[in-house]
């Protein structure tokens, strides 16, 4: 459904991406893990057209769409909750839904608005409330919701747990599995949190620098000790460390 | 009493017009985050069309009053907004994402161009026109040796002002186009990756700032009956004062500011001296910018990420 090659990209003179190759099935969770500054929104947001790529291409569904204006490349079917969630703050919760329905066909809005507020009932208690003033886990819920509107067929999530209790995290976690499977959205994670972001995928990428240096399913990459050390026990890239023992 | 009266339906009437011009000046800060330095001249452009086709129905003798003026009206919006839309792509659209300074100053540079083509075309003498509504309503009380008029033109400039503002503040707020203008204000590339044409959205924000303030240049037209290439400027900076009064990037705050300018210069001309109106103007602008810089409805300044 998604395939990167050769994919170069940055900011200005800086690179931050040297050469990724990946490829996405349609259905798949699929995580990407890292550390801090490893290019991994660089990767999320060059799919989406900002930066653009320098050297390299995007496939989505057969079409090259390296090139496209972002706003095509949403329309097309690729959603992005990003990093910092970027709720658009003076605007209710109510419009912040709306506007993520651009993408799609304005006919169902009323059906994908319900569907969403079935996902997220938070959200629907605070319709009206401003954007900018809901709780941090609320925002994220409405940065998934948002992107959720348009009805995607790839969804991007940028470190959805970032910030986020414990229970929230596992909540939003339950619901992205559930998105995918109940509703056949592809789903592309990007995670610190690798703990949890390892089991919910089925496969994953590890990020250092830039490039991709791990590849496997999530199981594999768990019980990896590289991974381990390097991202689940005390290593620098974990957010928050496990609650729960692995199965 | 009178003479107070009179000076206020001037300035309500004037204010109209700055207020008018001032939602260009506001909507194009508020998401592109720049002043549109060529609005003053498409202001004067407006004006200019509205002249040409003013005496266009004269030529082709079209009597009937209303029919005339929504003529012109829709005449002066159409090609005006043609100036707005390219002011944008000419000026500002290849140098967005460079420094703030380069598209100010190509900005300029189109305001100059406009002057000196209308100058060329239309020639620098001062353009008359036979006044087309005529006669009002008299408002002097008993006996006073003052009279006080409330013209009909007046009436028509503030109630067609107040339609098109109140029309307006409702396409912001609740229409499909008021929420991407606003949500590309707030974030213009999450608006992107929501998948709205923020290239378009910039451009319609021209389009309909360009589009009042030929409205503005009609009713300036019909109500003074002399234009000429150099009015975009003074009128610019007003509505531009007005703007910063109200609190630039607010709507609210452009209708506002503009009534006050009004205001103040019809009272300021009254009272004082109309060969210094223009002073009260600015002076106005100068405390603004020293005692409040995010004027009276707006909003502090957000630190962008
Ligand atoms: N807007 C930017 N301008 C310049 N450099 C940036 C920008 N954003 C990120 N970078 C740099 O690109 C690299 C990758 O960053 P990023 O993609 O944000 O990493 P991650 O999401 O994995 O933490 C880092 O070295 C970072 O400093
Ligand atoms: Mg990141």
């Amino acid at each position: 459904m998604l395939s990167i090659t050769g994919l170069y990209s940055g900011y200005g003179h800086i690179e931050a991406l040297h050469g990724i190759d990946m490829e996405l099935a349609a259905g798949e969770i699929v995580a990407l893990i890292g550390a801090n500054g490893a290019g991994k929104t660089t990767l999320l947001m060059t799919i989406c057209g900002k930066p653009r790529a320098s050297q390299g291409s995007i496939r989505f569904d057969g079409e090259d769409i390296t090139d496209w204006p972002s706003f095509r490349i949403a329309r097309r079917g690729i959603a992005h909750a990003p990093e910092g969630r970027r709720i658009f703050p003076r605007m209710s919760v109510r419009e912040n839904l709306q506007m993520g329905a651009v993408a799609g066909n304005q006919q169902h809005f009323a059906s994908d608005l319900e569907r969403v507020l079935s996902l997220f009932p938070r959200l629907g208690e605070r319709l009206q409330q401003r954007g900018g003033t809901l709780s941090g886990g609320e925002q994220q819920m409405l940065a998934i919701g948002r992107a959720l509107m348009g009805r995607p067929r790839l969804l991007l999530l940028d470190e959805p747990s970032l910030g986020l209790a414990p229970l929230v995290v596992r909540q939003i976690f339950e619901i992205i599995a559930d998105i995918n499977r109940s509703h056949g959205v592809t789903v592309f994670l990007v995670e610190q949190n690798a703990f949890h972001a390892l089991r919910l995928a089925q496969r994953a990428y590890v990020m250092v620098n830039g490039r991709i240096t791990l590849q496997g399913s999530g199981s594999q990459l768990l019980a990896d000790p590289a991974v381990r050390a390097a991202y689940l026990e005390g290593g620098h890239g974990v957010a928050t460390p496990p609650a729960e023992p692995a199965p | 009493m009178d003479y107070l009266l009179q000076q206020l339906i001037n300035g309500v009437t004037l204010g109209a017009v700055y207020g008018l011009i001032a939602i260009g000046y506001t909507m194009v800060y508020g998401i592109i985050g720049m002043i549109n330095f060529a609005h003053g001249d498409i202001y004067m452009i407006g004006a200019f069309i509205s002249l040409i086709g003013l005496l266009l129905v004269g030529v082709l003798g079209i009597t009937y009053v209303p029919l005339a003026l929504l003529l012109v009206l829709v005449l002066a919006v159409l090609f005006t907004a043609v100036y707005g839309w390219a002011v944008e792509r000419l000026a500002y659209r290849p140098l967005r994402g460079s420094v703030k300074l380069a598209p100010l100053i190509s900005a300029i540079g189109m305001s100059i161009v406009l002057q000196n083509y209308v100058q060329l075309a239309q020639g620098a003498r001062v353009k008359p026109l036979q006044p087309i509504i005529r006669g009002g309503f008299d408002l002097s009380s008993a006996n006073a040796d003052y009279h006080v008029t409330l013209s009909y033109l007046q009436i028509i400039i503030v109630l067609l002002t107040v339609a098109l503002m109140a029309g307006f503040t409702a396409v912001i707020k609740a229409t499909p186009l008021g929420r991407a203008q606003r949500a590309t204000e707030q974030d213009m590339t999450m608006a992107s990756l929501l998948g709205i044409d923020v290239d378009r959205v910039i451009s319609t924000t021209f389009v309909i700032g360009a589009s009042l303030a030929a409205v503005a240049g009609l009713i300036v037209t019909l109500y003074y009956g002399v234009i000429d290439f150099y009015i975009g400027f003074v009128a610019g900076i007003k509505a531009f004062t007005a703007a910063v009064l109200g609190g630039i990037g607010s709507l609210p705050g452009a209708i506002l500011g503009g009534l006050l300018i009004g205001l103040i210069e019809a009272l300021w001309s009254g009272y004082f001296s109309i060969e210094y109106k223009d002073v009260a103007a600015f002076g106005v602008l100068v405390m603004v910018l020293i005692f409040r810089p995010t004027g009276l409805l707006g909003k502090p300044e957000i630190e962008k990420v």
